[in-house]
């Protein structure tokens, strides 16, 4: 915090910034450092392009997961049934 | 047959997302489809015996499901012996398609490929998750699949944010890779 400020940001900031800025994790003058950043980063550029196809893609309602809670349940049913099986 | 290797106490690790994806595209009810998948882990043990080895165990337990889907909408097809198909068309509102005006055919909804698109692009997508790393794996579907706060995960989890924040990174670079070649 104490860096003082600083307007160009290395790549890998850059890239932390990217990744935190799918989930909506950014704060402003971050996302600013980063435009600044793709202005001139060819490689950031084409990393960020991805990233963000990536979370369109991800965040169809197509695309969906079983939660903590219900995994436990099946493989709580399932533990059971292995015993019966066996 | 004891030549091929099949490992049941995996198979929720391994295979439960992507049978539920699979699943939930087609029944778009959450415990419907928690049920079918369940069923069908039940009848991969009771038939174990009778897995050749010719298919991976995960397109084996696709094909059991499929058979379970179907058997789900003849079963719920046939409680009234009615002979129509009830099948549930919209499925982002409930109480949508009372009204004569929303049952004419909208042009700008999805068409049928875009769905079956997307359809393929969940199971696309698990197929990519399951060759993380495990650890990956499940940060990755904690923060972007179930929408967790950082902190949650990292409580969870016992490892710090900077630390997440590598992992997520390494998995979005494999899978972004990964879906590279199978999808776009």
């Amino acid at each position: 915090m104490s860096k003082g400020f600083k307007l160009f940001m290395s790549c890998k900031e850059a890239v932390n910034t990217c990744d935190k800025a799918q989930y909506g994790e950014v704060t402003l003058l971050d996302k600013i450092k980063h435009t600044i950043h793709l202005f001139y980063c060819k490689t950031c550029q084409k990393y960020s392009a991805n990233n963000k196809k990536l979370t369109e893609l991800v965040n169809k309602p197509e695309v969906d997961c079983l939660k903590k809670s219900e995994k436990e349940q099946l493989q709580y049913n399932f533990k059971k049934e292995l015993e019966n099986h066996q | 047959m004891s030549g091929h290797e099949i490992n049941p106490n995996k198979w929720i690790d391994l295979y439960s997302d992507y049978l539920f994806n699979y699943t939930i595209t087609r029944v778009k009810d959450r415990e419907t489809a928690q049920d079918l998948v369940q069923e069908t882990f039940f009848a991969g043990l009771k038939s174990m015996k009778n897995f050749k080895g010719e298919a991976s165990e995960r397109t084996w337990l696709i094909s059991i499901l499929k058979r379970k889907i179907i058997d789900y909408y003849r079963k719920i097809n046939s409680k009234k012996g009615k002979a129509e198909v009830r099948m549930n068309l919209n499925f982002d509102a409930e109480d949508d398609g009372d009204w004569l005006e929303q049952r004419v055919a909208d042009p700008f909804d999805k068409t049928a490929e875009n769905n079956l698109e997307n359809t393929e692009l969940g199971l696309a997508i698990h197929n990519c998750i399951g060759k993380l790393p495990s650890k990956q794996a499940e940060v990755f579907k904690m923060k972007t699949l179930l929408d967790y706060d950082t902190e949650t995960i990292c409580n969870e989890l016992g490892i710090t944010a900077s630390n997440l924040w590598v992992i997520i990174h390494r998995a979005r670079t494999s899978l972004a890779s990964c879906m590279e070649k199978n999808w776009f």
